[in-house]
């Protein structure tokens, strides 16, 4: 999806056996973030996006699978239950895009593939977390940069960079 | 010496793993050129027994052994640095330690 694009409202399942609709255009911004369970670049990303999860609690963040779980099993739903469970649950849910619908309309290309969302479902960000995943002090600034700009209704200074990862694994 | 680089496109590390693998062997005072072998398909990662993207090999040998019973398939591969974090590339010190390994067992 494109900068200023509205993005359509989607159903997914979490791990846990709930629904989550989105975005609700409820006056929170969202996190859509495309990810995984075998991707190196996701693993590495992962704990930032947790950070930022917990750390900007005004707003909505989903974690989303949408990688074929026939030839990559790591990435099953099973998978991704156990995942959560092993890590005694996470600050936001965790979805499985089995259609692999969601990814298609927003053109999720690799994991980790991050969207932000303004409070009328509106992109205003989409990309990497920040610029080098082994960097752990990089601390998602790129995300946290669009999502302060979002929330003081400005227009992140950064709306695009390239997303950096493993490619989503279509059908 | 034989340096062989093995990468598959669906992971974007293999550039950075091959700029580190030229400068460690540079360091090292290693002159081999390093072979490319792109693996393409799943029954070629079979073949190559390719554990993922980016794989390097020194005289067919993996710099870091993949795990008992892990499946060749086309995916990226985990590494862990000696400090614990998760790459998608090889610590630069596990691949100099290799080339050495191999270096001291040629000078046997």
């Amino acid at each position: 999806m494109r900068i200023g694009a509205e993005a359509p409202t989607l159903t997914l399942p979490d791990t846990e056996g709930g629904q989550h609709t989105f975005p609700d255009r409820d006056g929170r911004p969202t996190v859509v973030v495309f990810t995984c369970n075998h991707c190196p670049y996701a693993l590495a990303w992962h704990d930032r996006l947790l950070r930022v999860a917990r750390d900007y609690e005004d707003a909505r963040f989903l974690a989303v699978n949408s990688n074929d779980a026939e030839r990559y099993p790591a990435d099953s739903y099973e998978a991704m239950r156990e995942r959560v469970a092993r890590d005694g649950g996470w600050p936001h849910p965790y979805l499985h895009d089995e259609s692999q619908e969601v990814a298609r309309e927003y053109g999720a290309r690799t994991t980790p593939h991050v969207f932000v969302l303004d409070a009328e479902g509106r992109v205003r960000y989409q990309g990497a977390p920040d610029a080098d995943h082994r960097d752990e002090a990089q601390g998602a600034a790129w995300l946290r940069e669009a999502l302060d700009a979002v929330r003081e209704g400005r227009e992140p200074a950064r709306p695009e960079t390239d997303p950096v990862g493993c490619s989503v694994k279509w059908r | 010496m034989r340096v062989e680089l093995l990468w598959w496109e669906g992971c974007p590390s293999h550039p950075d793993a091959l700029a580190d693998l030229r400068s460690v062997l540079g360091e090292e005072g290693v002159e081999t050129p390093v072979d490319l072998l792109e693996v393409q398909t799943d029954a070629q990662a079979h073949e190559e027994r390719f554990p993922g993207s980016p794989t390097i090999r020194i005289d067919g040998e993996d710099v870091i052994p993949p795990g008992e019973g892990e499946p060749f398939s086309l995916t990226c591969r985990i590494y862990r640095l000696r400090d614990g974090r998760i790459s998608a590339t090889p610590d630069t010190e596990d691949v100099r330690h290799a080339i050495r390994r191999r270096r001291d067992a040629d000078r046997r």
